[in-house]
């Protein structure tokens, strides 16, 4: 933090009162994230606790937790990580059309558009997914199945509805792609202007400029933005829980009617109707979900943080 | 001198007549690549409508100009200006790939939404509607007063926080907020619902439902955002301007109130619309701690309340009968929120342009 | 700093105006509302106060339609339902959590001792039957007759056609086409699952292995969530089967089910029957209307897939206005107009009189305590 070592170290001026109730108030702003944030975790750790300790044949599916759980956190790695693989080169390309291709004034329009589709409920991409792309991957995927059936993922026999993974895949990476673009953009804004000048001038083509002067500065942007958007797919609940046909173990077929459910849409659909242990497996395997996302932004912090070192802004 | 018959170029006058190497490289002619995209979209439109898919369709014509622009672009201006026309038409079409589901959605939503888009929708409840009618009138109250409150408790605290971070933080404490505020960015929205859930149920024993809890769920999503972007925003005013309020001798918190803040408001404002924005569809958390009415309750410390998503969830997951006068009522309590959502990034704009630190006197 | 001292003391003012407008402007809205907003207070006729209840999601479309021919006689009353589903339902009925619950099956032992802790005597009686069809969704034939242990084999997936001979010995005439069986299931826990996985334990238990629960315990078909996903899974593939509330069937073909040696196609007066050839649940407490359905019943013009869902409520309350409202309220949905109300909007079978009587008393004994 630059604004911190710049400043004349401790002052000397006698505190006021007012000085030490102010510090003393965004202080306690401050811990009041930590202790919630503990908190969250606590009480996750408390309410899944019965069922980390029950006999295996007690918890749902009679296996144990760990078996239970495991389907789960396939599906929920499967759909996220394919979502991601989607998502991230478009949401590059969306970033860079807006950023260096567009007219400026359509850029700004298009920038607008690409926000507000971040706050899109889930629900509503849900429902789309559900009624209107689900039909529409009938014929493709039976295609898929027919003549690239040799690849596990298109194995199939393929579904008659078209809810399968594939499509929750696809429902995953249209909702993060705002967010990673939103995060790619902005990073792309912020390129010295003198690069991109001095590349032109020396005569590169623009795709030359953006690959010698902007992807160089945005690379760990992109990292960090993707991992954003990994997080919010691995916890996307609604959507998830609409569009997929979960009836289903551990399977690499995307196209298929059988398939694993998510962990964050496991709870939703199942949550009302559990009393008892099923709810404190349900909250264990949330505990599940929370590690990962944990692990997850630990990672993009990592790389983040990698950036500040390197790159000359501020 | 040999005559120039090497080339089929069309500015020979250019080549030096010593070296016969050109000054210029060849350059496809002026809407070269708009004419190509004509023809392609005109001989996709031909098959489309002699019965072709029109997927096939658009995904051919952009292989097809892609290919040509490419090949073409090779042959007459060389590997690199190739390259460069290579990539232009695989972002532009990336992005209009990208686009095209947004689109649907948008489009999806608004032509089933505006099925129930009128005045009885914003006016009636649900309390003693029977099939079709009524409205969401509680709903959109309640999902105001929820996120409203969610407002009022996370701005205070997130932004409290980011001056903690940026003016006062030092050391591992520090550290550890804004890590962990990083971490917090990632809850899983129906554990923060779950969250809220368990706090009130240890108070209230189980089966407690208040749209207070629903505004905590919110906020633990909320706070997040709203400390980062005002953490960013803090950080962008000069030192300059705390340094010579410090040599004025004005104390350090009034220092922040009146000089720091004030400069960095239009981008605050900003950061905490786009936070509303982020959690006012949320579904999963809501569900769990604020329940479902089909009354009026404004008074959030006081039983469930309805609010649009879960409005929108429960018309659609749990239709009565005629279904489709629930599911009508579904869409439209779904197009409430994008035009809400909407407003709110309109406001957002607004601020930042009325707002903005002028430079001029 | 170049700005104007006006702009800054305006400006903060200014943006928390802006950014809580929405909300200001909303409760100056209030006013010009609907026109019901239930804190009124004044004494009109009827009961008034404030109940809610919560659990089974089937019969959110029925209680709505309750509360509102409720509200109608009673204006200043108000009772909210939460569909939260009925675990949840259960647990905060007997956690005191709500007043009433609404719940696919009756309570558990352990519940039943919790429940009975809390207010005495528990009132259970079953107000909501709601047949569940066997909906299904192939070009060419929309008409099929089905017996117990051919539905379970196809929800088994053992049977994988539909010109499986097992299908076509029992649809005579029908031209069944060679298209894949695509079962569709609840991916959610549900009631409907529980009453329909308990029927096919009951009516074919050679053909339906599983345990039954509220969970579906086959691997690998269509699941899709809550009733209206079902039904639209249905209706958006070919070759699809499944299973619904009959009142959210649409449009979609539904199948006669085979009971003894006909084939009935279901109607309130069919689903309605079946809790007359069923046995009262003994030792549950005088008001405690449970029962053990007669899935494998072959009394003829009877339709045994049915959910029936059961109102529960306390004997007695501490407070004598809420025990007031509950039980009126109760008098309302088993009264022959509430039954009726609850057909219309949410196609459930009206109890038959006979019932009716037997369960008056257990309704009318909700009291205030002491």
């Amino acid at each position: 933090m630059a604004l911190s070592t710049e400043r004349p170290s401790p002052r000397r001026v006698p505190q006021r009162p007012g000085d030490r109730i102010f510090s003393g108030f965004s202080t306690g702003a401050g811990v009041l994230i930590l202790v919630a944030l503990a908190g969250v975790a606590a009480f996750l750790l408390v309410e899944a606790w019965p069922s980390l300790t029950a006999p295996a044949e007690d918890i749902s599916g009679g296996e144990g937790l760990v078996l239970y759980v495991w389907p789960l956190l396939f599906g929920t790695l499967i759909s996220a990580v394919f979502a991601l693989v989607i998502a991230a080169p478009l949401a590059v390309a969306i970033a860079l059309f807006i950023t260096y291709y567009a007219p400026r004034r359509l850029a700004q329009a298009l920038g607008y558009l690409i926000d507000l589709l971040a706050a899109v409920p889930s629900i509503i991409y849900g429902l789309w997914g559900f009624q209107q792309l689900a039909p529409l991957t009938v014929d493709p995927t039976t295609w898929l199945s027919e003549n690239l059936g040799f690849l596990p993922f298109f194995a199939g026999p393929p579904s008659a509805t078209g809810r399968t993974m594939f499509v929750a895949i696809i429902v995953l990476a249209v909702m993060i792609l705002p967010i990673i673009t939103a995060v790619v953009r902005e990073a792309f804004r912020q390129t010295p202007r003198l690069h991109e000048e001095a590349s032109l001038a020396l005569g590169a083509t623009r795709w030359e400029m953006i690959r010698m002067a902007v992807l160089p500065f945005g690379r760990s942007s992109i990292v960090g933005a993707s991992m954003l958007g990994l997080g919010r797919a691995l916890g996307e609940t609604m959507a998830v829980a609409i569009v997929l046909s979960v009836s289903g173990g551990v399977t690499f077929n995307l196209i298929g009617s059988g398939n694993p459910s998510t962990i964050a849409a496991n709870i939703a659909l199942q949550f009302p109707e559990s009393t008892g242990l099923q709810v404190n497996t349900l909250i264990a395997s949330g505990l599940v979900l929370f590690a990962i996302t944990l692990v997850v932004n630990m990672a993009a912090r990592a790389v983040i943080n990698r950036r500040k070192e390197f790159s000359g802004a501020n | 001198m040999p005559t120039p018959t090497t080339s089929t170029r069309s500015d020979t006058d250019l080549y030096a007549p010593l070296s016969g190497v050109p000054l210029t490289a060849g350059q496809l002619p002026r809407g070269a690549a708009p004419l190509t995209l004509l023809a392609v979209v005109l001989a996709g439109v031909a098959l489309w409508l002699s019965g072709w898919n029109a997927a096939a369709c658009a995904v051919l014509g952009a292989i097809t100009y892609t290919l040509v622009v490419t090949v073409w672009s090779r042959v007459v201006e060389g590997s690199r200006k190739a390259t460069d026309r290579l990539v232009t038409a695989v972002v532009t079409c990336a992005f209009l790939l990208a686009l095209l589901p947004l689109i649907s959605v948008v489009i999806t939503v608004i032509s089933k939404g505006l099925a129930r888009f009128d005045a009885e929708f914003f006016t009636y409840s649900m309390r003693g509607i029977v099939g079709e009618g009524g409205g969401a009138y509680h709903a959109i109250m309640g999902t105001l007063i929820i996120t409203g409150l969610a407002t009022v408790i996370s701005v205070p605290v997130g932004m409290l926080a980011a001056i903690y971070l940026v003016e006062y933080g030092r050391g591992k404490l520090a550290k550890a907020i804004t890590f962990f505020v990083d971490v917090m960015t990632g809850i899983p929205s129906i554990v923060a619902g779950l969250f809220a859930y368990a706090l009130f149920a240890l108070f209230f024993g189980p089966g407690v439902r208040m749209g207070i809890m629903g505004a905590i769920a919110l906020s633990v999503l909320m706070i997040p955002v709203v400390v980062r972007s005002t953490e960013e925003m803090l950080k962008l005013v000069p030192n300059e301007l705390r340094e010579a309020s410090y040599a004025l001798a004005v104390p350090k918190w009034r220092t922040i109130v009146k000089v720091v803040l004030p400069t960095a408001l239009a981008g605050i404002a900003t950061g905490v619309t786009l936070a509303i924005a982020r959690v006012i569809g949320e579904t999963a958390p809501l569900l769990v701690t604020v329940g479902i009415t089909s009354s009026d309750n404004f008074d959030p410390f006081d039983g469930r309340m309805a609010t649009l998503s879960v409005f929108a969830y429960n018309s659609y997951a749990h239709p009565g009968f005629p279904a489709d006068a629930f599911t009508d009522r579904a869409w439209a309590a779904a197009l409430v929120l994008i035009i809400i959502v909407m407003v709110l990034n309109l406001i957002a704009r607004l601020i930042s342009r009325l707002f903005a630190p002028k430079t001029r006197g | 700093m170049k700005r104007s001292t006006l702009g800054r003391v305006l400006a903060l003012p200014a943006a928390a105006a802006l950014t809580f407008g929405l909300v200001a402007c909303g409760s100056a809205n209030e006013g010009g509302g609907n026109g019901d907003s239930g804190e009124g207070g004044g004494s009109g006729g009827g009961v008034s106060g404030t109940i809610s209840g919560a659990g089974a999601s089937s019969q959110d479309a029925a209680q709505q339609a309750w509360q509102a021919g409720f509200l109608g006689n009673n204006p200043d009353a108000t009772v909210n339902y939460d569909p939260s589903g009925s675990g949840a339902g259960r647990e905060q009925f007997v956690a005191g959590g709500v007043d009433f619950a609404g719940s696919d099956a009756y309570l558990d032992e352990e519940e039943l001792a919790g429940a009975k802790e809390r207010c005495g005597q528990v009132v259970e009686v079953p107000a909501y039957v709601s047949p569940i069809a066997v909906i299904f969704n192939l070009e060419g034939v929309d008409q099929l007759n089905l017996k117990p242990a051919t539905i379970a084999k196809i929800f088994n997936q053992k049977i994988t056609k539909w010109n499986d001979p097992a299908i076509a010995a029992d649809n005579p005439g029908v031209q069944l086409p060679d298209t894949a069986i695509t079962p569709v299931n609840r991916s959610d826990e549900s009631g409907t699952t529980e009453n329909f996985v308990e029927y096919l334990k009951a009516a074919a238990p050679q053909d339906w292995p599983h345990e039954v629960s509220g969970d579906w315990p086959v691997q690998g078909g269509e699941a899709a969530q809550g009733t209206s996903g079902v039904v639209q899974a249905v209706s958006n593939g070919n070759g699809t089967i499944g299973y619904a509330d009959a009142s959210q069937a649409g449009d979609l073909s539904t199948a006669k089910v085979g009971v003894g040696e006909e084939f009935v196609q279901y109607s309130p007066e069919a689903a309605a029957k079946v809790l007359e050839v069923s046995e009262r649940v003994q030792g549950r407490g005088e008001y405690s209307f449970a029962y053990d359905l007669a899935r494998d019943t072959t009394e003829a013009g009877t339709y045994p897939i049915v959910l029936v869902s059961y109102e529960l409520a306390c004997a007695n309350y501490d407070d004598a206005n809420k025990a007031e409202l509950v039980k009126a309220y109760f008098q309302y949905i088993i009264s022959e107009e509430g039954q009726k109300a609850s057909a219309e909007s949410a196609g459930s079978a009206p109890i038959s009189d006979a019932l009716r009587q037997q369960i008056q008393p257990a309704v009318d004994a909700i009291s205030a305590k002491g």
